[in-house]
């Protein structure tokens, strides 16, 4: 997906790996995105506050370079699965907010017709295989997705993503372990965010950092500073090639932070309020990546403004198509339990 | 064309199913621990890897959830696997994936999906293999909407069967009970299919109906034919398939019989014999009973290893002959 001319990327070659890999609209288009995640879980907080949306919602705040950075090396026909916190993923690799609050708002219109929710938003058509109530429940099915694309010789490649809480879970191992006996397209990314809900990764892990556990199972072992997109992205770029070219699996660690609480019932009574302040104001991942364009000349203010109007107009959109849409009639509760036959 | 129909035993039957839909259809293959060279635990993959290759006959590492997890991925990406538990019991370690993965998958995501997968559960007590290798665990999976749960008891239905759960959009899990695997049966050879969902009435009779499940089917024919000498007259339903049931069968056949006995070697309590009991209590049917449903199931204990002790934690012929009869005479 080289996007720079020759020229340009001559003129780019001592600037991080994202600013010499693709073009100027490219990187303008991933700050949208950044932006569209940032206000998509702002908006899903206070349109949940406000009584519009029910259940629980864990949002990813602070982990949008991580998302964005992994998928971008993506093809569209590339797949992923997801995590509980997972409505970053889903618009990275290219749903509709307005059909995603559609389902958060339960109905017709939404991405699962109202039977998902946020914790099972997917999008099968641009490859989302779906975000997971089950900590580590996708990373076997993103290989088993991966067999398939070997199988049916593809050239796809499934990126699972997961959390720090789930590399203790035993399916995290077993799915690691096959994947690498198998050499499969597949991508393990652990976003780090330092916490599974409550107890942070020293104490619960035995190891200092995850990505060392790719070395128990023969696999590359990659951590990145998961607020950076360019060093999330290049090393994504990477495992792709790697994967694409049969070469097996990486396991990519992404050091990152969640912002807000582990779901709406997080009272944030393990971590600091100074931690929380550190994170938001020195490595916001959103303000490192704007000012990395705004230096090296990507964007000036006028273009952040633009950016930041048009992704306000998408969620405000968004929202009021999720308003307006119908509910789904209680009559159909036996729907999509088995395919219907014909 | 009348296809020859030939004998073979009901893990042949299962055998031929799975190299016919590998023929028909490339996106089937076969996963599960030691199926390659060494043919399976119970010799039912065969030698199934010499005629398909190692690459569609995968032998997994012993990880019953993660493999059953990348059957669920596979199928869900458009192949076909057919997914084999060593032993029914080691399907526990995978039950995440079966329950809240396989199953749900296709109603989270809105219908905008399916899960072709077959899992096969070799099941059951008999072979001195205690507690950890004897179980029946058909209930707990018939217990999960979005799953279908079949128990097929002859050849003739394992290799139809099997067939139709490939052909299924959605997991389908086959409990196949080990005493079966050597019991033999006429096959006719080539494809068809025996439909998921529909229960067969194995002998016709007029005083009791007895439904029955798996290798028990064959135990209330016995019994049957034991009780024809004194004049009672048995009908025997093989239930097939225990989600989703077929009630019309049962309930025509009670309403014909007015009594009913369930017989099932998986822990009685809260088990198929309590849900077809209930399922008759709620239908036209009860009105018809004169006399107290009977269930006949497993003992509430774990299965144990001394053989005679194993015998008797399950139901046996002459525990069906004396139920039967005491229910028929009036005696209960």
């Amino acid at each position: 997906m080289a996007g720079a001319s020759k020229a340009v990327a001559d003129s780019r070659a001592n600037l991080p790996f994202v600013y010499r890999q693709y073009s100027a609209e490219q990187l303008r288009n991933v700050l949208y995105k950044m932006y569209l995640i940032r206000r998509f879980e702002e908006g899903a907080e206070e349109c949940y506050t406000r009584g519009l949306i029910h259940g629980t919602m864990h949002l990813s705040i602070g982990q949008e370079a991580s998302a964005m950075g992994i998928c971008m090396p993506l093809a569209e026909d590339d797949q992923i699965t997801s995590t509980h916190r997972g409505h970053g993923h889903c618009i990275a690799k290219g749903a509709e907010v307005k059909r995603m609050f559609a389902e958060f708002f339960g109905k017709t219109t939404g991405y699962c017709k109202g039977r998902g929710g946020s914790m099972h938003i997917a999008d099968v058509g641009k490859g989302n295989l779906g975000a997971n109530g089950i900590v580590g429940g996708g990373i076997p099915i993103a290989v088993g997705a991966a067999l398939s694309a070997k199988m049916m010789k593809t050239g796809k490649v499934v990126v699972s993503f997961f959390g720090d809480g789930a590399n203790n879970e035993g399916a995290f191992h077993e799915a690691l372990n096959m994947a690498s006996v198998w050499k499969l397209p597949v991508i393990f990314v652990c976003e780090n965010n330092g916490y599974g809900m409550s107890t942070s990764t020293a104490r619960s892990t035995a190891v200092k950092n995850i990505a060392e556990r790719a070395a128990a199972y023969s696999m590359p072992g990659v951590i990145v500073n998961g607020n950076i997109f360019s060093e999330v992205a290049e090393a994504s770029y990477k495992a792709v090639e790697r994967a694409r070219a049969g070469e097996g699996p990486t396991l990519i660690e992404s050091k990152t932070y969640r912002h807000r609480g582990h779901s709406k019932s997080d009272r944030n009574r393990y971590r600091s309020k100074e931690e929380i302040e550190d994170w938001m104001s020195n490595r916001d991942p959103i303000t490192l990546f704007e000012s990395e364009l705004r230096e090296f000349g990507f964007i000036d203010d006028k273009g952040i403004e633009a950016i930041r109007g048009a992704v306000a107009q998408e969620i405000a959109d968004g929202i009021e198509f999720a308003k307006a849409s119908p509910s789904p009639d209680v009559r159909d509760t036996g729907n999509y339990v088995y395919t219907e036959q014909a | 064309m009348d296809a020859m129909v030939r004998e073979l035993s009901y893990a042949q039957a299962i055998q031929e199913a799975m190299a016919i839909a590998m023929d028909m259809d490339e996106c089937v293959f076969l996963m599960g621990e030691d199926i390659g060279v060494y043919g399976g635990a119970f010799q039912v993959t065969g030698d199934l890897v010499d005629r398909f290759g190692s690459e569609r006959v995968i032998d997994t590492p012993i990880s019953e959830l993660g493999g059953a997890g990348m059957a669920v991925g596979a199928a869900l990406t458009g192949m076909r696997p057919i997914f084999e538990f060593q032993f029914s019991d080691f399907a526990t370690l995978a039950m995440e994936q079966i329950v809240n993965q396989a199953a749900k998958m296709r109603f989270m995501l809105g219908g905008e999906v399916s899960v072709p997968v077959v899992m096969r559960f070799p099941a059951g007590s008999g072979t001195g293999a205690a507690a950890q290798h004897s179980q029946s665990l058909e209930a707990w999976l018939g217990h999960v909407p979005g799953l279908k749960v079949i128990q097929p008891a002859t050849p003739y239905d394992a290799k139809g069967m099997l067939l139709a759960a490939v052909a299924d959009p959605d997991p389908v899990m086959i409990f196949e009970h080990k005493l079966l695997y050597k019991m033999k049966g006429p096959v006719p050879e080539g494809y068809y299919t025996v439909p998921i969902g529909k229960a067969d009435i194995r002998r016709e009779g007029r005083d009791l109906t007895i439904v029955a499940t798996s290798i028990m089917v064959h135990k209330a024919l016995d019994a049957a034919a034991a009780l024809e000498a004194e004049g009672i007259d048995i009908e025997v339903i093989d239930l097939r398939t225990i989600r989703p049931m077929d009630k019309q069968t049962v309930i025509d056949s009670v309403k014909k019989t007015s009594r009913l006995m369930c017989v099932y070697e998986a822990v009685k309590t809260l088990g198929i014999g309590a849900e077809v009991s209930a399922m008759i209590a709620e239908s036209e049917a009860f009105d018809y009973l004169d006399a107290p449903i009977v269930r006949l199931g497993g003992a509430e204990t774990p299965i144990p290893y001394n053989p005679e002790l194993e015998k008797a934690v399950v139901p046996q012929v002459p525990d069906i002959i004396a139920a039967a009869r005491d229910l028929v005479k009036g005696v209960r």
